[in-house]
Parts: C-alpha cells; structure tokens; sequence
C-alpha cells in the first residue's frame, strides 16, 4: 500500500491546517444569542445566595439560621456543619508527588471555622436570588475573632498565629533545586547582580462569573450540573465523589463559557454547596456570583515575594541563577491541584531560555488567612520571567551590552536540542535564535534605539523592553496531576463518526471557552478526512457526549486534543478507503478522499462520494462481505510519553512612556514572535497571544487585591481592582516561527498562555529601560504610578 | 412574588410595547433578562464599570446595571437582541466574526451597543479614539486590538459610502 499523502499539505483541496477561518460560535455570540450557564432556566428553578465570613480567621461560636428559614420565598437554609455531614471529604489539597507538603482537610463551606474573608459559611435556596440575598440577612453568626496571618513573610515567624494548628506551623511546601554548583560559581563570578520582587496578588476575573445549575433527578438519581467550567470530566470525578454519587450519575455540561483562564478548572465549596442543596430539595438550584463575592471566593495567584541574583562572566556569559521564592498559598491548598505550582514553576522556568550551568532555586509556600491561590492563566511564568529577565537586563547594562545583545549571547543555539536547563528541565525543539532574529526586524530595533536617544535628549523618557521566555505546555502523565493523584486525566480523546449523509460529528474531550477550540478541532478534522468544513462539527463540553479527557488547561487543548483528533479522522479515513476499496474493487492506497468523495488518486476521478459510503455502511450493510462490520466511529486518546510538557519559547519586546512627573506608564507598542510549533488557524493563534499579553500587562502596571493586616480586601470592586482597558493597551504585533514538535504528527505546542507569560517581564524590562537615566528600576508588580514615583525618590 | 413593592412599567423593547408589574427594585437589565428572557445582554459587575449590560434607552447607551427597571417605564429599550433584528450593525458584527474580535463572546453585546454610538456619530475616528470610546467596555479575552480594527474597519467603510454619493 501507498503510502499516507501528507493530510496537512496546503496544496491539498480541503486542508484547512494553516488557514484562518472565523468561527461558528462567533455568529452566535455577535447576535447576543449565545447560551451561557445563566440564561437557562428550569421548571422550578430556585436561586442560591450564601452567607460568607466577614473575618479573615474566626471561629463559628454558633449559627441561627430560624428567621433566615421564616423570610419570604426561602426553601432550604444549610449551614457549612449541615453541608459536611452530607458529604464525603473533607477535601485535602496534597500532591503525593509533592514530598512533605501540607494543607489542612477543607469542607466545602466553613464548618467550624472560617479562614479568610468571603469564605462561605451557609447557603440560603430561594425563589428568586433577591430574596435569598435578603434572606441571608437573616442569618446570624456568632463569631470569635481568632488572630489573623495576612503577610506572608512573616507567616514563619515564631510566635506567629498558627493557621491550622494540627499542620504545626503555616509551612505548606518547600522545594529545592540545586543543580551544578551555585555557590562557587557567585563567589567566583567577575559580576553579580541582585535584586529582590514583590509580585501582587491577582485574581482572573473572567467577565462571565462562576455560575453553576444543579439539577438532581430524584427518580433516576442523576445529576446534571451545568456550569462555565474548562474541566467538565475533573469536576465530574470530584463533585460525584464528595456528593457520594457514581461518576456515570453525574453529568457535567459547560455550554458557552464568559471567560476562564484557569479560574474555571478548580473546585469551589459554594459550587458544590449548590449542588447539595438541589438533591436535598429535588429542585433545580442555580447560583451566580456576583463580582463583589467573585472577589473573595474565586482563585487568587502570583503572590510571590523573590530574592533574586545572577553571576555573570565579563564577556557577558551568564553562569548562574540563584532564587529564592516566597510565595502565598491563602488558607487551604487548592484541592485537587495545590496551590503550590506556581512557585515551583518559577524555579523551572526562570533563565530557562540560557545557557548557564548552575541554578539554585528555592521556593517557600505558606499559608495565610486569604483565599486560596492556585493555577491561573500561565501559572509562576509572569512571575520566573520577571525575574530572570529582570536579572539579565540589569547585568547587560552592568556590562555596557545591548539587551538583545546579551540575550543573543546566552541562549540556548537553536541547533542545541535535545538539551537540558541548569533548573533540570527536558527542552527541544525551540528556536529562541530565530525569534531574535525575527523580533529585531519587526521592530525595527536600531531604529527604535535612535529614536528613543532623541527624545531622551528632549526630556521624553521612552524605554524599550525585550524578554525571552519558554512555557511549559500539555502537561504529561508524568507531570504533577499524573503522578501526584489527582483526578485529573492527561490524556484527552476524540471520537468521530461518519454520519449517514456522509457528515461528521467529532466529540472532544478538551473545551471551548472563546479560543476557537471547535473550529480548530474541525479544521483538524476535516483536514485529515478530506471533507469540507461545513461537513464536521465539533461536540465539546459534556460528558454524556465525549470521550473522557482532561478538558482545557496549560495550553494543552490542540497540542493533546488537536492530535486526538488527528489520529481518530485518520481511522476514519483509512475504514472510509477500506470500505470504498472493497466497494470499488480497488486497492485503497490507489484511492484518495478530497471535498467529500472517494476519488483515484492517480488523476483524482471521483469514485464514491462519502454519503454513499455512510448509507451503505449504515443501511445497506447487506453490499458489503460479512468479513466487514463498519464501524465508522473512532475513538482515540493521546498523551504525553516521557516528557513533563511540551515546552514552547519566543520573545517579547515592548515601547512604553514613563512620565516622570506623574509615574503613569504609557504602552506605545508590543510586539511579541513565538513558536507554538504548527498554527493550524493563524488568526486564533495570534489573538491568542493578543488576549494572552493583556491579561499579562493587566498584572504588571494594575491589577492588584490588597489586603489590610487584618487580612481584609480592600480592592474588592472593579472601581477598586483595575483591570485593563481599551484606552490604556497597545496595538500588538505577533509574529510566529514554527518549530514542529516531533511528539505527535500534528506538531502543535500550544499557544493560549505566551502572551501572560512573558508580557510583565517585558513591560518592567522597558519600564526600567525609560528610568535608567536616573540610576533607579522597579522591580514592583503591579508597577503603579507610586511604584515608580518611590523608586525616582519623588514621594 | 413576596411583600416586596412592585409598580406596573409599560414600556417599548425592541419595538415591541409590553407592560410588566416589577420589583420596584428590579434593574433593567435583570427585568430584560428575567421577565423578558432577553439573554444577550449580560451582567458582569452590577456595579457599572464593565459594560457589558449595555442597552439603549431612548436612544442612548447605558449601563442596564445602574438602572432600575421602573425608571424605563415609558422608555424606548434597544438590546443587542433589537440591533441584530433591525440590522443596524450588521457591517459591524460581520467586522467582528471576520477579525476574530471576540472570543468568549461575554462582553460582545455592550461592546457593539456601544460601538454601535460611535458609528452613528458618523465622523472619523482615530485608533486612539475609539479605543477611548469603548474603554468603558471590559473585555477580559481579546486584549481590544481586534475589537479596534473591526470598529477602524466598518468605520471606514461607512464613512467611505457616505461619501461616494456625494462625489457622483
């Protein structure tokens, strides 16, 4: 037999690989017609509200919850304590692949005590979410204030307040790397630069909020939740188990998703609570939280405070990172994914783009009385970039070598790979070169440089900014969740069918929350097949429908989904040209399938379109030998064999204005060029990053919840938190080399989180760059106007 | 319902005259969504900062947030539900779906409701300005690039017909 043809040649009719298409879910969304969680509603639908802490460590003297039950429109009222009994757990956020780490067991909602501000302690079911709102009211706690932990660094102290008692001290996890030999390495070094960071603490704020309808049947004792979730098969696994419910009597359905960034992988108390409160009631329950609770009770992430060095040979020759991370896990590790990657992913990744031999790297996480944190959009990279570029900027100006100068220098050569970092991570395939080279002409950087010395002259203070950076992508089976236990699959799968007509429906595990999954998905698929876009559609987001997967999370969706659908169009193809070889007495590796037919493919003649082979193999299964059983469905999963996670690189430059008068930062430019390995629809990739690298520079200059020392948020509005809008980002140039990675045949990486990663190291590199004439830098996150006017000594 | 107040509203939505008994303390936007199932416009702050429960009231965009659904009574309401109907921007929401201008789709209603205002102003517009113009509107996924190019664009065109006639 032939060989296979190359499915993804764009001079093949029907290949969509490498073409912008829009999406279908676009059209929806434009008519205002799309279907989130909230704009369904069910016959007897009832509203939740909750009652939540207003103190960030106390202990629950006692609840009354009798008038809350008298007020109008109230069904059910259900204290934390009440909800636990219910409940198998109590949840325990650890990793096994994590030694020595620690959290204390969580039940859903507080039961006896509540350990940060907005943790929820009861919840109140009623007619409609007013009158739940006012029902809560009615709640009444009787609190004992106990002393609150909100600063991290001094959450170790002696004599500090110790959260959980039965951990022994507020200690969560710590973790070391210490690869070649650091320490002699600085003590020898021409050149060391330190620096220490403080990074704040951000929360996603997806515009669409968490929003959960629980819908129990008590006839069947089924289950049907729908929420905004990227995770639908981890939620399943989880609410199933704590609800004591079998996996196959819960349904998951995630319909159009606002928005989720990682916030919509996690499992939350007043979720479950909600879901609880449907069974008891036999009633359709729904819960939305507002923003204000939004706030206090989704994920937070990036609160990292960093001691920083870097030895550096005279000729510009970085030899050593040294780090020391401190980072804050809020009163609970996250369960079932900890609130620990982030800080050991910025000892992976910090300098992972150089060269250098020795790395010594230590994170520290503890527990304080604030929300949980965990993994939000491109988890400890904002944060291992920052600091590594922050670091090699700061010796290249030492040294009186360019930035790009110096990077070009100390990267890994692009014909290097397979390679290993001082950190101790796998990488290959990457091109940081290229991207240089690339990055340099689309900004036109010398250029650049005289423009900015001119304007410099004329008291103008411009900076250019550039960072490199590599992202862990489509994490393995061996990664942290595989071995570590979690209920978290690392595999994902597609499944799909020919249909009578010759249509065909592609079910995938991985979701769609915006980036254009489908569309990818179908563009895979149709590709592979040979059939016309308007042919395949893509199913995702429930698991009564799809094969079981992992869902969408670390940029894994087309590198681990997008294969699975690759290999399963392929079967597919290949039982198509099977039954079609026997139909027309051919041999199958003399025929093709192009727009929907069977043809030669020596001379391409259209032999027999695939309607005829799906009503034969469907109908008229009689015409064909009894030897042959058509099948025409195709499951395949794909994982990860050895590798942690597929890493992707590339390269951020930005232009900004810093006015040293006011310290207001201006954005004029970014560019950013990165190596996602295949971009399979140009235009999705590049928004990708577009979106991607706001949500970065929303975190570098102005997002922010602060907390007081009594461990309340003070910045618990969008009035109060900002976030960025269309007035203050830049227009963003993006560019793509495309590496292919030789772990699957489809050779995507992944592209959703290279804009988050590396924007805020590249915005303070040329923050830095405009202040540098006054012998100043920041190293501050989220870099305010009173950040920058401190470090010019002018407040 | 409860004891809670309520007051008989009669109003136009979309060009249709209806008249509901409300909460007194219902917002628009909760009655359009509610009481009317008109779902496309959402609600991301209900505190007015993110934009994305934008309807036109008497012809000017507003936050359907910060008001009540009794002070529309006797008011003229448009939803993205009205816009699409009536066609009024559909170079813009073609715009949109060509340039990948939104992804999750969330705050896509508010922003065209008030990209929808900029366009009938009719006069040209800068990047910088447009930007300005829809900075009321939060959109969490696409970081606006897009969003600007597609209003730039169908601004363009329009500007570039309403010309035309006069020059021939």
């Amino acid at each position: 037999m032939n060989e296979r043809p190359d499915l993804f040649s764009l001079s093949r009719p029907n290949s969509y690989v490498g073409r912008t298409l829009s999406r279908a879910g676009a059209r929806r969304a434009v008519a205002g017609r799309g279907r989130y969680t909230d704009d369904m509603s069910l016959p007897r639908m009832l509203h939740a509200a909750f009652v939540r802490s207003p103190h960030a460590h106390a202990r629950i003297v006692a609840i009354d919850t009798a008038a809350a039950r008298s007020q109008p429109g109230v069904a059910l009222v259900m204290t934390g304590a009440e909800l636990a009994k219910l409940c198998a757990g109590p949840w325990v956020g650890t990793l096994t692949c994590f030694p020595g780490m620690k959290s204390a067991p969580q039940h859903p909602m507080a039961a006896e005590r509540a350990c940060w501000v907005g943790e929820p302690v009861a919840i109140v079911v009623a007619r409609t979410r007013a009158e739940a709102e006012d029902a809560a009211e009615h709640v009444a706690v009787k609190w004992e204030e106990l002393p609150a932990v909100a600063d991290k660094k001094t959450a170790l102290d002696p004599g500090a307040p110790v959260i959980h008692p039965e951990l022994g001290d507020n200690l969560a996890f710590r973790k070391v790397v210490d690869n070649g030999n650091a320490e002699a390495a600085f003590a020898a070094a021409d050149l060391v630069v330190e620096a220490t960071f403080d990074f704040g603490r951000h929360t996603a704020v997806s515009l669409e909020p968490r929003t959960l309808l629980a819908d129990f049947d008590k006839g069947t004792g089924k289950l049907t939740i729908t929420t905004s979730s990227q995770c639908p098969h981890m939620i399943q696994r989880v609410f199933a188990e704590t609800l004591r419910l079998p996996d196959h009597m819960v349904q998951l359905v995630a319909p159009d998703v606002g928005g989720s960034f990682g916030l919509k992988i996690h499992t939350y108390g007043d979720e479950l609570a909600t879901c609880a409160a449907a069974m008891r009631l036999g009633r359709p329950v729904k819960f939305v939280a507002d923003r204000l609770e939004s706030f206090v009770s989704d994920i937070h992430a990036r609160e990292n405070h960093v001691k920083g060095r870097i030895a550096v040979s005279k000729s510009g020759e970085i030899e050593a990172f040294d780090i020391d991370v401190l980072g804050g896990a809020g009163a609970y590790s996250q369960y079932p994914r900890t609130s620990v990657l982030e800080a050991t992913q910025v000892l992976n990744v910090t300098g992972g783009p150089y060269r250098h031999k020795h790395h010594r790297a230590r994170a520290t996480i503890v527990f304080q009385n604030k929300p949980p944190s965990s993994q939000y959009r491109a988890v400890g990279h904002p944060v291992g970039n920052a600091i590594g570029e922050h670091l090699v900027d700061r010796a290249a100006e030492a040294l009186g070598i360019d930035p790009i100068e110096m990077r070009r220098r100390n990267v890994f050569p692009d014909d290097a790979y397979p390679a290993v970092t001082a950190s101790g991570i796998k990488i290959k395939e990457l091109s940081h070169q290229r991207c240089i080279d690339v990055l340099v002409e689309r900004m036109r950087y010398d250029a650049l440089r005289r423009e900015q010395a001119e304007l410099r002259r004329k008291g103008i203070h411009r900076g250019i900014g550039i960072a490199c950076f590599i992202k862990s992508c489509a994490p393995g089976p061996h990664g942290y969740y595989g071995i570590g236990g979690a209920p978290i699959s690392l595999q994902d799968a597609c499944t799909i069918r020919l249909e009578p007509n010759g249509g065909v429906l592609c079910m995938v595990g991985v979701t769609e929350q915006g980036q254009g999954t489908d569309t990818v998905m179908a563009q895979i698929a149709a590709s592979a097949l040979g059939v016309p876009m308007a042919s395949v559609r893509v199913i995702s987001g429930d698991t009564d429908a799809v094969p079981y997967g992992g869902g969408t999370f670390g940029s894994r969706a087309v590198a681990i989904g997008g294969e699975a659908v690759y290999q399963a169009a392929r079967d597919l193809r290949d039982e198509i040209l099977q039954i079609a070889g026997v139909l027309l007495q051919a041999e199958t590796g003399a025929l093709d399938i192009v727009d929907g037919h069977v043809i030669d493919r020596a001379g391409g003649a259209r032999r027999i379109p695939l309607a005829e082979i799906g009503r034969i193999g469907h109908f008229q299964v009689a015409e064909l030998p009894n030897s042959l059983q058509p099948v025409l469905s195709h499951t395949r999963r794909f994982r990860l064999e050895d590798e942690l996670y597929i890493f992707t690189n590339g390269i951020h430059g930005a232009y900004v204005e810093v006015d040293v008068d006011t310290g207001f930062t201006r954005l004029l430019k970014h560019w950013v060029v990165e190596d996602c390995g295949r971009v399979i629809n140009p235009q999705l990739a590049d928004e990708q990053v577009r979106g991607g690298c706001v949500q970065g520079l929303g975190g570098a200059l102005y997002e922010h919840c602060i907390y007081d020392d009594a461990g309340q948020l003070t910045t618990g509005t969008m009035a109060d938190y900002l976030v960025p809008m269309a007035a203050e980002m830049p227009d963003i140039d993006v560019a793509h080399v495309q590496t292919l990675t030789t772990v699957s045949e489809l050779g995507a990486k992944g592209v959703g989180e290279s804009g988050t990663g590396a924007a805020p190291a590249v915005v303070m590199n040329a923050i830095n760059d405009a202040l540098s004439p006054f012998k100043t830098c920041v190293t501050t996150q989220p870099i305010t106007p009173e950040v920058i006017l401190t470090a010019l000594r002018k407040i | 319902m409860s004891d809670e107040e309520t007051l008989t509203i009669t109003l136009t939505v979309n060009g249709e005259r209806v008249s509901r008994l409300v909460p007194v303390r219902q917002t628009l936007v909760d009655f359009l969504r509610i009481d009317l199932g008109l779902t496309g416009s959402h609600i991301g702050c209900e505190h007015g900062v993110c934009g994305a429960c934008s309807v036109r009231v008497d012809g000017a965009v507003v936050r359907g947030c910060l008001m009540l659904a009794v002070q529309a009574d006797g008011a003229d309401v448009v939803t993205i539900e009205g816009l699409d109907d009536t066609g009024e921007v559909a170079d813009l929401q073609e715009a949109f779906v060509a340039r990948n201008a939104l992804q999750c789709g969330y705050c896509t209603p508010g922003m065209l409701m008030t990209a929808s205002e900029l366009l009938r102003e009719g006069k040209p517009a800068s990047r910088e300005e447009i930007r300005t113009f829809l900075s009321g509107n939060y959109c969490r996924c696409t970081g606006y690039h897009a969003i600007v190019d597609a209003v730039a664009a169908t601004l363009a065109a329009r500007l570039q017909a309403s010309s035309e006639p006069e020059r021939s």
